[in-house]
């Protein structure tokens, strides 16, 4: 699952490679360029009556003598069943497992980056990274579907970042993101910030091998959000609640706000930030350097720094 | 919109399992989807039939089990049934919930040629 559109698979380009995925695709290159308009009639209303009495054993076992026909001839077809139970996610979850796993033994943190297009993530994250300073090297993905100017603005500040555009897609998934790392080849111990595409839908479902979704609220959205995307405040382990040098000019209720985070995730933390004045900031590196502590317990890296 | 490439993950898994299991078309495709799986149903039908289109799942009917979403309630200690993350319990109001089933997101099973 390493597209995201039905059309998009030729589109996801990750900076600096001239093809979309190169080698990666295994063959089976299956694309539906027929976008146009069409009205195919999908009178979807089958009774579903053809009752099929076949006998599943476990594991996807199967039973010849169950089928339309009552038995198998070579050669000859009849309906048959087959039981699966297979996550369709698993494929992404196999790729985000294999990052996660990278990330482990390099002892880096990784944190995937969430929010509505502009909620201010790229200027919050030009900001950590400036404050970070020498405490921690800061590496970027940054995912959006189309231009590379967030990675500039990254690169900017003397970070490393790698730029992957989507195309149609409307998330990361675990494969480009995984591909983007090794094109950015992060330092032992240091952080990695995937900045996901600025949406708060899809890439709840996408796990990347991160260690924490962090998800950005501004104060310039409404106090309803956590409720209206349930699934991304789900996933979170943190909210920033980022513009807060704005709340004078606003009606925004900041505690309705965590209220209504908390609803969908007890257990979620939040922290009021402003990036463009700094206030905030440093309960926010805090976290971060909590958080690559939890990373480096048990790794030899930890064990050196004591 | 993911649903897109969710369809695009079904297709790849038919397509594993054609190879694996030997079979040339899918005449049925039966998920379970939970209402806390971040799916829109309606999105997924629509995508699944642009995906399938020219595969070996072309014109293949989807069928949908829809499971349902259920939780732990921390503070009265009871398990519930809920349809949004943001419910509360039924039983004591509480927002205190483990969310213990209804993020399914399955292909249950084939009928296949």
């Amino acid at each position: 699952m390493c597209t995201v559109c039905g059309c998009g698979e030729g589109e996801v380009r990750v900076e600096g490679k001239d093809k979309a995925h190169g080698h990666h695709h295994h063959g089976d290159g299956h694309h539906h360029h027929d976008h146009g308009p069409h009205h195919h009639g999908h009178d979807h209303d089958h009774d579903h009556t053809h009752g099929h009495h076949h006998h599943h054993g476990e594991d996807g076992a199967l039973d010849y003598g169950s089928g339309e026909a009552g038995g198998s001839v070579p050669g000859m077809s009849q309906g048959r069943m087959i039981q699966l139970e297979h996550d369709i996610l698993a494929k992404n979850n196999a790729y985000a497992a294999e990052n996660r796993g990278f990330f482990a033994d390099h002892g880096i943190l990784a944190l995937n980056l969430v929010s509505s297009p502009g909620s201010g993530k790229t200027s919050l994250l030009v900001k950590t990274i400036e404050m970070l300073g020498d405490r921690l090297k800061s590496y970027v993905v940054e995912g959006d579907q189309q231009t590379a100017n967030d990675a500039e603005r990254i690169r900017a500040t003397g970070a490393p970042a790698i730029q992957i555009n989507t195309g149609k897609g409307c998330h990361l998934d675990g494969h480009m993101v995984g591909h983007a790392v090794e094109h950015l080849a992060p330092s032992d111990g240091s952080v990695v910030f995937i900045e996901n595409v600025g949406n708060l839908v899809c890439p709840a479902a996408f796990d990347l091998g991160e260690a924490h979704k962090v998800a950005i609220l501004s104060v310039t959205e409404g106090e309803d959000k956590p409720i209206k995307y349930p699934d991304m405040f789900a996933a979170s382990d943190l909210v920033l609640v980022n513009k807060t040098d704005l709340l004078p000019y606003l009606d925004f209720d900041v505690e309705e706000a965590i209220a209504n985070a908390r609803k969908v995730n007890p257990a979620i933390k939040v922290l009021k930030v402003s990036a463009r004045t700094g206030e905030g900031m440093e309960a926010w590196l805090a976290w971060i350097m909590a958080a690559r502590g939890m990373v480096l317990a048990g790794h030899p890296l930890g064990t050196a720094a004591e | 919109m993911h649903e897109m490439s969710i369809c695009e993950g079904i297709l790849d898994v038919l397509k594993e399992q054609a190879r694996a299991q030997n079979f040339d078309t899918v005449k049925r495709v039966c998920l379970e989807i939970g209402p806390l799986s971040g799916v829109e149903i309606d999105a997924l039908k629509f995508g699944f039939d642009v995906v399938m289109r020219d595969s070996i799942a072309d014109g293949a009917t989807l069928d949908i089990i829809e499971t349902e979403g259920k939780a732990w309630c921390f503070s009265c200690g009871t398990t519930i049934v809920i349809g949004e993350r943001y419910d509360p319990c039924p039983k004591c109001g509480s927002h205190q919930l483990q969310v213990t089933g209804g993020e399914e997101l399955r292909i249950k099973e084939l009928e296949v040629n």
